[in-house]
């Protein structure tokens, strides 16, 4: 199939025709599902905002319903395979493999999300983001999220094939460049997913149409799980990638031990599905003894991926602007980092964020007895708005701003507001995370329509204190869904109304990345033994507040009824 | 080079690892050989564990076990709906019907005595949700989990369901009274 290369002017990226058109229709429907997404977030916050208390019982579980799915399959999955596409055709300089079965698999995920869609807004089908069984949805809201997976399993094999095809036509040399790499383990995270997945929604789907009698409620938590969990390990390894490219492409970064780096991204691969297993906690049908043994990822291991990725992004970074003469004191190639481009702000907020926010909640809530003092309470949404928002969200965000003027060729509207979005939504995101884990910590429950429990038939009074952090995270959600509103505004913008930029020279052949680049020439060792010392500083806070935070937890469990 | 190049060195799991990268990775795997540990310590010397005690049951049963047990120990009624109040036997056993939208009875206990919480749901998935203690445990149909408490101060407690089960699931309330 003829097809051209263009070689981005302002980059020197290489895009593919085919691959640079399915990139933009993906992140473009991603940043639709957003907006769905985020219009059904601010009628949430506005419900579980005591003061307010927007809409009733039956409409808040449907529009809670649309949030999970849209924002966690529907936007996130999109905007991935553009981050697959990329990562294959545009950093390796080569054809897409098969573009005609990455568009069906696109049109698949389009058609499968409207239809699920349709199925939650007739209201027949508020059954969470979780639809546990035996609680029951209409047949096509199974159906429509089946069609999505079949249609991201053909993106990703799509994504395989790339690969087998630059490896053929030998547009480059030796290794997968470390980003390609790393989107190489979401893809594969990505293929047992989704299997995981077709094994308990093809079942749940023939429940619904009465073809099956009964499917066990303990045994779909433990299957779904295997989905549910294990997507979010495909969006971890795909916003780290993310974080390393941007590091290469703002800083020239290099990473500091390809192998400690490479390495890491495999632990996930190995042990990151096991982790599904921390959902189960609190679960009649596991024993202590599995619950233990999965938890603890066999050890930890995924953990200490992601530990080791939270130091070599920032110690990458830190020794690049070393190089550059930024050497005073311990900090100063942090200080002199360009705060005010959103691509390195938003990156470097997602950093933190899910590394003291999302991650060490996370550890904490799937320690197997702490997980009794937060399973289901509103300590679970607030993690996961510190992993996936502030963590995934926030990183796809970032780096979109580097795609539009690249991959778009349109200029950024309003380039003052594109400096503030990412403070503006990380940050308030972020705090609206801490908050959401404060009421959850005080017991309030995630999913719960109403604090007051109206219609009981008794009372029960939450503490003051967990109805000032509900406050607080109506205030911080209104303020976080601006923060997205805004983002979107922008890119849209630009995307309509931002000046045309020159696309550059167009190729019927592709060019392969050089050989003798300074790459061959540079040493092995890519920090040049560039010592780290700010990093490591910020390594050491992160591990003492992680001990601390750990600890404190137990002391909290020692405090509550005996149980055996 | 950098992230989005080959790497300069086709071997990469050949290249050395510098000092500090080593250390962090040993301060990684260590916190993590605690944190494993911690369950394990937790399990033997701790007094909060989850029990491992569950048996397979159909709603039926459990509702048939559960009305016995309300019938041979119901002390009053309590509310406008004559909820029964349960006394469960010091040490004995104690079941408690999650069911749309309601926990069912209202158990009595006393602080300091150890009691076997039977837990069963006989429709969708709850959530027994002990308020203010903030203890939390899935409550699966199907299932009958057998949950060792021992109250360790007296007062009126709240059962929240805090697993999503349909319109009614914020009124959900269940009580609790420890003497």
């Amino acid at each position: 199939m003829a097809t051209t290369y263009r070689t981005c002017p302002i980059s020197g990226m290489q895009f593919e025709d085919q691959a640079e058109k399915l990139m933009r229709w993906n992140a473009v429907a991603g940043v639709l599902w957003l907006l769905v997404g985020g219009i059904t977030a601010l009628l949430v916050i506005l419900t579980r905002w005591p003061a307010i208390k927007l809409l009733p019982a039956d409409q808040f579980y449907l529009i809670l319903t649309a949030h999970g799915i849209d924002m966690l399959i529907l936007w996130i999955l999109f905007f991935e395979m553009a981050v697959l596409y990329f990562a294959s055709s545009t950093l390796l300089r080569c054809r897409l493999a098969t573009p005609k079965i990455a568009w069906l698999g696109f049109w698949l995920m389009v058609v499968g999300g409207i239809v699920t869609n349709v199925a939650i807004f007739q209201g027949e089908s508020s059954v969470m983001f979780t639809s546990y069984v035996p609680m029951q949805a209409q047949p096509h809201f199974y159906l429509g999220i089946i069609l999505v997976a079949v249609g991201a399993l053909l993106g990703t094999c799509v994504f395989f094939g790339t690969l087998v095809v630059a490896k053929k036509d030998r547009t480059y040399q030796g290794s997968l460049p470390l980003v390609t790499f790393g989107a190489l383990t979401a893809a594969i995270i990505a293929t047992f997913t989704i299997l995981a997945g077709a094994g308990i929604l093809i079942p749940t789907f023939f429940w619904s149409m009465g073809w099956i009698k009964e499917i066990d409620a303990q045994l779909y938590r433990m299957v779904w799980w295997g989905l549910g969990h294990s997507s979010q390990q495909i969006n971890v390894a795909a916003h780290v990638s993310i974080w390393y490219l941007t590091a290469a492409v703002l800083f020239n970064a290099k990473p500091l031990s390809e192998k400690v780096s490479r390495f890491a991204f495999l632990l996930y691969i190995l042990f990151l599905q096991l982790a599904s297993a921390h959902h189960l906690l609190s679960d009649p049908g596991m024993s202590a003894e599995w619950k233990v043994l999965n938890t603890s990822y066999f050890m930890y291991f995924a953990v200490m991926a992601s530990m080791i990725h939270g130091f070599t992004v920032p110690g990458a970074i830190e020794a690049a602007q070393r190089r550059k003469g930024y050497t005073n004191g311990l900090f100063e190639w942090l200080r002199k980092a360009p705060w005010g481009n959103p691509v390195f702000s938003g990156m470097f907020i997602s950093l933190v964020s899910f590394g003291f926010l999302g991650g060490i909640s996370g550890v904490v809530l799937g320690t197997e007895q702490i997980n009794m003092l937060m399973h289901n309470t509103f300590y679970v949404p607030g993690h996961f708005h510190t992993t996936v928002v502030t963590g995934t969200t926030l990183a796809f965000m970032s780096i979109t701003f580097l795609l539009v003027p690249v991959l778009f060729r349109r200029e950024l509207i309003l380039p003052k507001l594109c400096q503030i979005q990412p403070y503006l939504f990380g940050i308030s995101m972020s705090i609206l995370g801490l908050v959401m884990m404060g009421a959850g910590t005080l017991g309030v429950s995630r999913r719960h329509w109403d604090m007051a429990f109206s219609g009981a038939p008794f009372q029960y009074e939450w503490p003051g204190a967990a109805y000032l952090m509900m406050g607080l995270t109506g205030i911080f959600g209104v303020i976080a869904v601006i923060g997205g509103g805004l983002w979107i505004l922008l890119i849209v913008g630009s995307l309509l109304f931002g000046k045309k930029l020159d696309g550059g020279k167009v190729s019927d052949k592709p060019t392969p990345i050089p050989v003798d680049t300074a790459a061959a020439s540079a040493v092995a060792h890519g920090s040049d033994h560039q010592p780290v010392p700010g990093t490591v500083i910020l390594a050491l806070l992160l591990f003492v507040t992680f001990v601390l935070y750990y600890f404190v937890n137990w002391k909290y469990l020692s405090e509550v009824w005996l149980l055996s | 080079m950098s992230a989005i190049l080959p790497p300069s060195d086709r071997l990469w799991w050949k290249q050395p690892i510098d000092k500090v990268e080593w250390a962090w990775i040993g301060i990684a795997f260590v916190w993590g050989m605690i944190m494993f540990a911690m369950m394990i310590y937790w399990h033997v010397y701790g007094k909060q564990n989850l029990s491992n005690e569950a048996y397979k049951i159909t709603p039926e049963l459990f509702a048939a076990k559960a009305e016995k047990f309300i019938a041979e120990n119901t002390i009053r009624t309590e509310t406008d709906q004559n909820i029964p109040v349960v006394k469960v036997p010091a040490g004995g056993d104690g079941y408690l019907i999650a069911r749309l939208w309601a926990w069912y009875p209202i158990l009595e206990l006393e602080k300091g005595q150890t009691y076997k919480i039977h837990l069963s749901s006989m429709d969708y998935l709850h959530g027994f949700s002990l308020q203010p203690v903030n203890i939390n445990i899935e409550v699966i149909p199907g299932y009958e989990h057998v949950v060792q408490m021992t109250p360790t101060k007296t007062g009126t407690y709240a059962i929240v369901c805090n697993e999503y089960c349909g319109i009614g699931h914020s009124w959900m309330l269940g009580r609790i009274y420890v003497k």
